[in-house]
């Protein structure tokens, strides 16, 4: 596996301070911690996200105007240190509290409980939305436990927008996990990531197989097949949302193609033109699309489609303007 | 002067001794970093072996750096560098472990058996409570109660402290075999399912290899004189 790096243990400073150097005119790095803030921060509730390294240009590249003020990140792959949070956190509360946004893992959801308890030791009040997007990681019923992973892109949208609009916590995280609720992913995986540390393949696939539904660290899907033609895909994948969550003719959605890492942005527009139509078909509307890769996995190719079903609250916030070095959108509406 | 070697004899390890013991036990853990990359890469994502080590690494330099009085000070150095340094769910769970284990202990400077019993048993609550898993998840868990229970038996016959330790050694490796046959509840392995079945858990791999270090530590000192009597 060939990879542009120095040594793999200074993978994530250094792509922090690579960060800093590109942008720190907005943007600074958290004293001794892989966080990331942007500077003068209004006085309103903050909006944090984070998680592992390895699905740039989330999660630091989420952080920005209507985005979230700060990240979080760990090591490849690994939550982020409780400290991490912390030190992110109480450089952004202005006394209004803070939101986690983050993806449903258990790493996560320890060091951030972990920093939240830490946090409340210091007088600041946090809330906690969980992503937990992706159809294929859990049954409907034990969709509490499903994974997140492209659908952190709307919920931190709508989080940002919401804090943007001096709301209180309550309301903030109340709208959050609306836009979590509303939204539902599919990811398919062609091939695999390699870890920097151990120099690997995350798994193992034949040069002719898919795995549907695989989780953004390689984490088993529900079904391996023969590789399908872009549009056979995109049907299939289609088919597990519209399975979940109820879709109705004259219903509007946001909707992403998200490629994983080596997907290239022709493959994902042919994607993308399958979707449309298939949207179109069901006489539902698509009000707003990104085709882009945010959540990757290093280099694994592949491509997850995300919907989040609006309502006039969700459509408002979406409405915002938004904008960072890998995240843009001009207020409508 | 030779004591005779039978249960019932109070022996204790010094606050001295516990920390060197910790810097050993840390050592063999690090030591064992392939092997806990190779099982985690089984069914996880596998950088438990090198989060362990980023782990254990910091403890000990910060263990030889400060100025240890008593063994509440030790766990929690320990869990500290754990907690602010690992990340991932294996940082805070084993940071848990040993922050639990003296959380608003009084001043602890020697180690008895009945004093390590108390200490892995509040470390063990620890983690459940933060974790949330009970035995038969497939975590950290399967080999860490079974040892504490075999630390509660040995204290409640009055067993000798190197005995105690192999039994709860023993136990903490039994515990692991049988993550072999589990279906995971946390984690990453638990998107397998039931092809995460005759794989260890790599958690539960490491507090083995803590209790066996612990107890050849322990052992070795008995060997050569010095464990300390009551």
């Amino acid at each position: 596996m060939k990879k542009v790096i120095n040594n793999p243990e200074n993978v994530v400073n250094e792509m922090v301070e690579g960060f800093i150097a590109a942008f720190g005119n907005d943007y600074k790095k958290v004293q001794d911690t892989n966080g990331v803030i942007i500077k003068n921060k209004p006085k309103r509730v903050a909006v944090v996200t984070g998680g592992g390294s390895g699905h740039e240009p989330l999660f630091i590249g989420m952080v920005g105007e209507g985005l979230a003020d700060g990240a979080a990140i760990g090591n490849v792959f690994a939550a982020p240190t409780p400290n991490t949070v912390l030190e992110v956190t109480k450089e952004l509360d202005s006394g209004q509290g803070v939101l986690y946004v983050y993806g449903n893992y258990s790493g996560d959801v320890l060091n951030f409980d972990m920093a939240a308890e830490l946090a409340e030791l210091e007088d600041i009040t946090t809330k906690t939305v969980l992503v937990n997007d992706d159809v294929a990681s859990a049954t409907k019923e034990n969709a509490f436990d499903r994974r997140g992973i492209a659908g952190d892109i709307f919920a931190i949208k709508i989080a940002g927008a919401a804090a943007n609009d001096n709301l209180t916590l309550e309301e903030v995280a109340r709208i959050t996990q609306k836009a979590a609720d509303h939204t539902r992913s599919i990811g398919v995986a062609l091939s695999p990531s390699s870890i920097p540390s151990t120099g690997k393949y995350t798994f193992e696939i034949a040069d002719d197989e898919i795995e549907l539904g695989m989780g953004i660290h390689g984490e088993p899907g529900v079904k391996r097949t023969k590789l399908q033609t872009a549009d056979e895909l995109t049907a299939n994948m289609l088919d597990y949302i519209f399975d979940d969550i109820e879709l109705q003719e004259n219903d509007e959605v946001c909707v992403l193609v998200n490629g994983l890492g080596s997907t290239t942005l022709m493959e994902l527009f042919i994607v993308n033109r399958k979707v449309a139509k298939i949207l179109s078909e069901k006489g539902i509307s698509i009000y707003d699309t990104d085709v882009n890769s945010y959540c990757t996995t290093l280099e694994m190719a592949g491509v997850s489609i995300t919907l989040m079903k609006l309502d006039d609250e969700l459509k408002k916030y979406y409405n915002k303007p938004a904008n960072s070095p890998y995240y843009f959108k001009k207020g409508r509406g | 002067m030779m004591v005779a070697e039978t249960d019932g004899v109070q022996t204790y390890l010094s606050t001295k001794q516990v920390k060197d013991l910790y810097i050993y036990v840390g050592q063999k853990v690090i030591e064992a970093k392939p092997t806990l990359t190779e099982i985690d890469s089984a069914i996880g994502d596998g950088d438990h072996g090198i989060g362990m080590e980023v782990g254990f690494k910091k403890a000990i330099q910060q263990l030889n750096e400060i100025e240890v009085e008593d063994i509440n000070t030790i766990y929690k150095e320990i869990g500290k560098a754990m907690i602010s340094n690992m990340g991932g769910a294996s940082g805070v769970l084993f940071g848990t472990f040993f922050v639990a284990s003296v959380k608003n202990k009084p001043v602890i400077d020697k180690l008895t058996l009945a004093t390590f019993t108390h200490l892995v048993q509040s470390g063990l609550e620890g983690v459940q409570a933060r974790g949330k898993a009970k035995v038969g998840d497939k975590t950290m868990i399967d080999a860490l109660a079974p040892a504490v229970e075999a630390l509660n038996a040995a204290v409640e016959q009055n067993k000798d402290l190197v005995k105690a330790l192999q039994v709860a050694s023993e136990q903490a490796e039994l515990g692991l075999e049988q993550t072999k046959q589990l279906v995971a509840k946390f984690g990453r392995a638990k998107s397998l399912g039931e092809r995460a079945i005759g794989h260890q858990d790599a958690g539960a791999t490491t507090i083995s290899i803590i209790f066996k270090s612990i107890f050849d530590y322990v052992c070795n000192l008995k060997t050569n004189g010095e464990l300390l009597y009551e």
